[in-house]
Parts: structure tokens; sequence; C-alpha cells
């Protein structure tokens, strides 16, 4: 799906990246782990989370991912926004709980990455 | 072979605020040497949780890089305290990070693993009281 399409579905609101909704979305990754998220994304995936602070977006930036979709309302300070411009990333957001907004993404087709020993590396 | 870069980062202890920034720094500097981008990222996510370690964990260290025609070189050393029980740390799940990390998203106990599994090589050498040697080795 598309970002326009994630937006669409989850009913998030656009924080940066306006002009790259035709940016395509293969998998989501949800927690507010970065531990995990580093030790278990490996492919370019929308990272779903409601921590937040500087190291979810650095953690996005080892990683070469584009597009953050922070849920439970969760409005990122000033300098988190601006770090997250500065990479030209996607920073969407949800009033929606992780689980309500995970389920309304699946159900529109969307899966999680592949995991460690279930075909990935 | 002449080394292509050499840099050395000195990290300290508690500083959670830029804890990232010298991984962040080199890899922009391995991106504009054409470094591709499958082992820019495992590079920068092994550099990521050393550099967190050596924050969270050590008494305050440093980050070394060698660059040279084949690979990176990432040595990371620190003033102490040590492991006491490497095999330990070297679980997946096992963390003595404390609530401050914790709350910024770390301490799941899958540093020392992820480190491991994104190097091509990788050796750890500790001393209780003494301090932490980590190498890390990533083919080019």
């Amino acid at each position: 799906m598309t970002v326009a399409d994630m937006i669409q579905v989850t009913h998030a609101k656009v924080l940066l990246g306006a002009d790259q909704l035709d940016r395509q979305i293969s998998s989501a990754f949800c927690s507010d782990l970065m531990s995990d998220v580093l030790a278990f994304v490996t492919e370019d995936t929308v990272l779903i989370t409601g921590l937040m602070n500087p190291h979810v977006i650095r953690t996005s930036e080892m990683l070469d991912l584009k597009c953050i979709l922070f849920v439970r309302g969760k409005t990122p300070q000033a300098d988190i926004l601006e770090a997250a411009e500065e990479m030209g990333l996607v920073v969407l957001s949800t009033t929606e709980s992780a689980f309500t907004t995970c389920g309304q993404l699946y159900a529109a087709g969307l899966r999680g990455i592949t995991m460690r020993g279930q075909g990935g590396n | 072979m002449e080394g292509l870069i050499h840099e050395e980062y000195y990290v300290n202890k508690g500083d959670y605020v830029t804890a990232g920034s010298a991984s962040a720094d080199m890899k922009r500097k391995l991106r504009q040497l054409g470094v591709s981008a499958l082992v820019l990222r495992r590079l920068a996510v092994a550099s990521y949780e050393v550099e967190l370690n050596l924050v969270i964990h050590s008494l305050g260290g440093k980050l070394i890089f060698d660059v040279d025609s084949t690979g990176v070189t990432l040595i990371s050393t620190d003033k102490g305290p040590g492991i006491p029980d490497i095999e330990m740390a070297m679980r997946e799940g096992y963390s003595t990070a404390n609530d401050e990390a914790r709350s910024l998203g770390f301490g799941a106990g899958m540093g020392l693993p992820n480190m491991k599994r994104n190097a091509d090589e990788f050796s750890i050498e500790s001393q209780p009281g003494v301090g932490t040697t980590i190498t890390m080795r990533f083919l080019l």
C-alpha cells in the first residue's frame, strides 16, 4: 500500500512528508522497544510506535527507515520533527491505540516484517 | 594497504541525548565513500548498539573506526567497569540497563547479540575493574 492508503485506513495526520504520499509501504513493525526494532528490522518498513524521543528518529536513521507512524495521539516535539525532516522522513500521527492501528492496517492488507527463522535472515 | 579513513569518537557515560551521534556521523562518511546500503545499515546498527552500551553501561569510552580497501574495523574500548559474565551478557533478553535507558526504549538485552549478528567478525574481551573491548569487522 502507499502512504496515502495508510492515512486513509488509520485516519492519521501527516506531520511531515506530505509530498511523499505515493511512497510504497511494503511491511510494518510495531514496537515501543527500539532495542527490538534494531534487532529485528532488516527491511524498509513503517515503524509504528508510541515511544516519543529523539532515539526513535536515530533508530530509523540507522536502519534507513522512511516512515514512522506515532500512535496514541503522540505529537513529537520540535527537535524530534526537525531531525526527522532533515532525514526526509514521512511522519504520521494517529489518536488511536497501537492495537487498533495495526488491526486497521492488517485488515487493509499490510503485513508484518519477515522475522528471523521464518524465511528471513 | 593505507587506511582510507581513521576516526575516533569519545563517548561519555550517561550522555543519553547525544548517544548515536558518532554512529550517525560515521554512517554519513561511509555513505560518501560509496559503501553499499546493506553493509552501511549493518554497520550503523552495530555501531549504534555499541555506542549506546558505552553511554548506558561504561564509565566512558571510545569508538575507533578504521576503513581499508576490504572492510571497516570498529573497536569500542572503555574505562570499565567490565562485564563479570560475558556468556550471560551475550544472551538475548539479558540486560542490566537502568531505568533511564529503558525509558528511552533500550535495555531489552538485544545489544551484544545484535552486534554479533550484524558484524562479519565479532570479538569481546572484558576484565572486571578494568574495562571492555569489542572488536567488529565489516567486509565491504
